[in-house]
């Protein structure tokens, strides 16, 4: 995955501290914001997962255009069971997230553009009694700004399960 | 900012992220982060296809709440790191509290950090998310 252009503007940073609870006027108030160190509108920590919006070929947004949409309309589901999904149907061997790991270099700040590039880290498998087979596997995704800085250093671990997690 | 001359290790700082989640939070973090995962937002599939008993909340939504916890205790542009495992699904309805503990005060890179501990927790005591955080402090 590459991610040529992530455009960081005030707006999202707003919308994305709202939805994580966070009344910090550091993400929506520049009069404020200005007066600090920080001298303006930075993004929360959790916010560069967020570039999946910058992604063209996001697989978990629906596309425009019609290429069908895994989620429910008239029927529970837009595709059909994949066929190594086994007997619990379709989403059940979906992914989940396992673990998230961010390093931060530089602050992020509203006005930023950003680029992203991924690599595949290491995988490995596991037996739980919860799940199944749960395959893992891991991405380390580098944040660099206009001026080619590394800001954020992102690695996800992914698992694959072999069937609905019991709770 | 943390400083050094008021923290000490073994200090805490607890915060309720949220008390029963709702259905349209995790709707607004999906329109927010841009995952759709219809297992966050879309009952029917979940509970007809993927068998699951409900939609259940984004690990980043977790992660980000507790992330919101961390930052009002570290400070603004403090965190180097964070990082968390995720433990159990959460679910709309639950209350989560974030706890973040001091485990060691050192230098590095020439400047004073805090090594903390976080862990988010549901309404039954259980943990939904473990993991580390280093910030910087004031010397």
């Amino acid at each position: 995955m590459a991610i040529n252009k992530f455009l960081v503007e005030a707006s999202h940073i707003m919308m994305f501290a709202r939805s994580v609870g966070d009344a910090n006027p550091i993400y929506h108030d520049e009069d404020y914001a200005k007066e600090t160190d920080l001298g303006g509108i930075i993004a929360p920590p959790t916010f560069a997962q967020s570039s999946a919006q910058f992604d063209p070929d996001y697989f978990l947004r629906p596309k425009i255009g019609g290429e069908g949409w895994f989620g429910s309309g008239k029927e529970a589901s837009g595709a059909k069971p994949s066929k190594d999904s086994g007997g619990s149907g379709g989403g059940a061997a979906m992914g989940l997230h396992a673990e998230q790991h961010f390093e931060y270099h530089i602050p992020v700040k509203a006005g930023d553009v950003l680029t992203a590039t991924t690599k595949p880290g290491n995988s490995w498998e596991k037996e739980s009694k919860r799940a199944g087979k749960l395959k893992f596997s891991e991405s380390v995704t580098e944040y660099r700004n206009q001026d080619g800085e590394l800001v954020i250093t992102a690695t996800g671990v992914g698992v694959q399960t072999e069937r609905a997690v019991d709770s | 900012m943390l400083k050094e001359n008021e923290i000490k290790v073994g200090d805490t700082h607890t915060a309720v992220l949220v008390e029963d989640l709702k259905r349209t939070q995790i709707v607004q973090y999906a329109g927010a982060s841009g995952d759709y995962n219809p297992l966050h937002t879309d009952e029917i599939f979940t509970t007809q296809v993927a068998g699951y008993p409900s939609v259940f909340a984004h690990g980043m939504l977790s992660m980000g709440l507790t992330g919101t916890m961390l930052t009002d205790y570290v400070g603004d542009g403090a965190l180097k790191k964070y990082g968390v495992r995720f433990t159990n699904q959460v679910w709309p309805g639950d209350t989560l509290t974030g706890k973040a503990t001091i485990i060691e005060i050192r230098e590095e890179d020439g400047s004073k950090v805090i090594d903390l501990m976080i862990e988010t927790t549901n309404q039954n005591d259980i943990s939904v998310i473990t993991g580390n955080a280093t910030a910087t402090i004031e010397a």
